[in-house]
């Protein structure tokens, strides 16, 4: 799957996307396979509570399931207006 | 209905114009627009605005085609731009159209509070110290729960 990075967790992984192949069931499960990859990653993912996700372009929430989705983009809460 | 994510700068006289000569039947038209305000202690030189490419859209499409139900619009238009802007630079403009005044001034705020923590855009802010993400705000937040 593509997983993408907005903001200034784009900055702190150092890219804007890359394709995963995972057998990560949820979200949660990802970002557990993700930290373990690098300390970019850690330090991005250090805090669930200032992250946001989204699966298949849509809000979702950490525990959502995996099964089947092409996207995932994680970001920090968003500032529009 | 109209929702435009776009990098480029829309003329508001004339968006405005066009939006509300087209309902017969609308008795009230709403306009907001947001301005890239300077900060008061540390000048801002510009504003960089980051998306996320089809997800705004739909996002801004879902919140606009909720508000003409729950609104009961005849027509609703959301405009917001992404891209390096500077202070004074018009950045985002809804328009909403209901046959009273009530419902296009409620549309309005509803798709306001939406925009703000709802539609996957990020604000940073750039100045001579440096530049820096705009952080979200409670209150932004809390405001969605009136609706």
């Amino acid at each position: 799957m593509d997983v993408l990075y907005f903001a200034w967790v784009r900055e702190r992984i150092g890219l804007p996307r890359e394709h995963i192949v995972t057998q990560a069931a949820t979200v949660a499960d990802l970002v557990a396979e993700l930290r373990a990859r690098e300390d970019r990653y850690d330090l991005a993912f250090s805090d669930l509570s200032s992250l946001r996700v989204a699966v298949d372009q849509e809000l979702a929430d950490f525990d959502a399931p995996l099964a089947g989705v092409r996207e995932v983009a994680f970001f920090p809460p968003m500032t529009g207006g | 209905m109209r929702v435009s994510v776009q990098q480029e700068a829309f003329d508001l006289g004339a968006v405005s114009a066009e939006f509300a000569g087209g309902h017969k039947d609308m008795g009230a038209i709403v306009t907001f627009t947001g301005i890239v305000r300077d900060l008061p202690d540390d000048p801002l030189q510009a504003m960089e605005i980051e998306h996320y490419p089809g997800m705004t859209e739909a996002a801004l499409r879902g919140m606009a085609e909720h508000a003409m139900t729950r609104f009961s619009l005849g027509d609703a238009l959301v405009i917001h731009r992404y891209g390096t802007l500077v202070p004074g630079e018009m950045i985002m403009m809804v328009a909403t159209a209901a046959r009273h005044r009530k419902d296009a001034f409620e549309a309005a705020e509803f798709l306001m509070d939406y925009l703000k923590s709802r539609a996957p855009f990020w604000k940073r802010e750039i100045t001579a110290n440096g530049s820096e993400w705009v952080a979200s705000k409670d209150e932004d937040e809390n405001a969605l729960s009136r609706w």
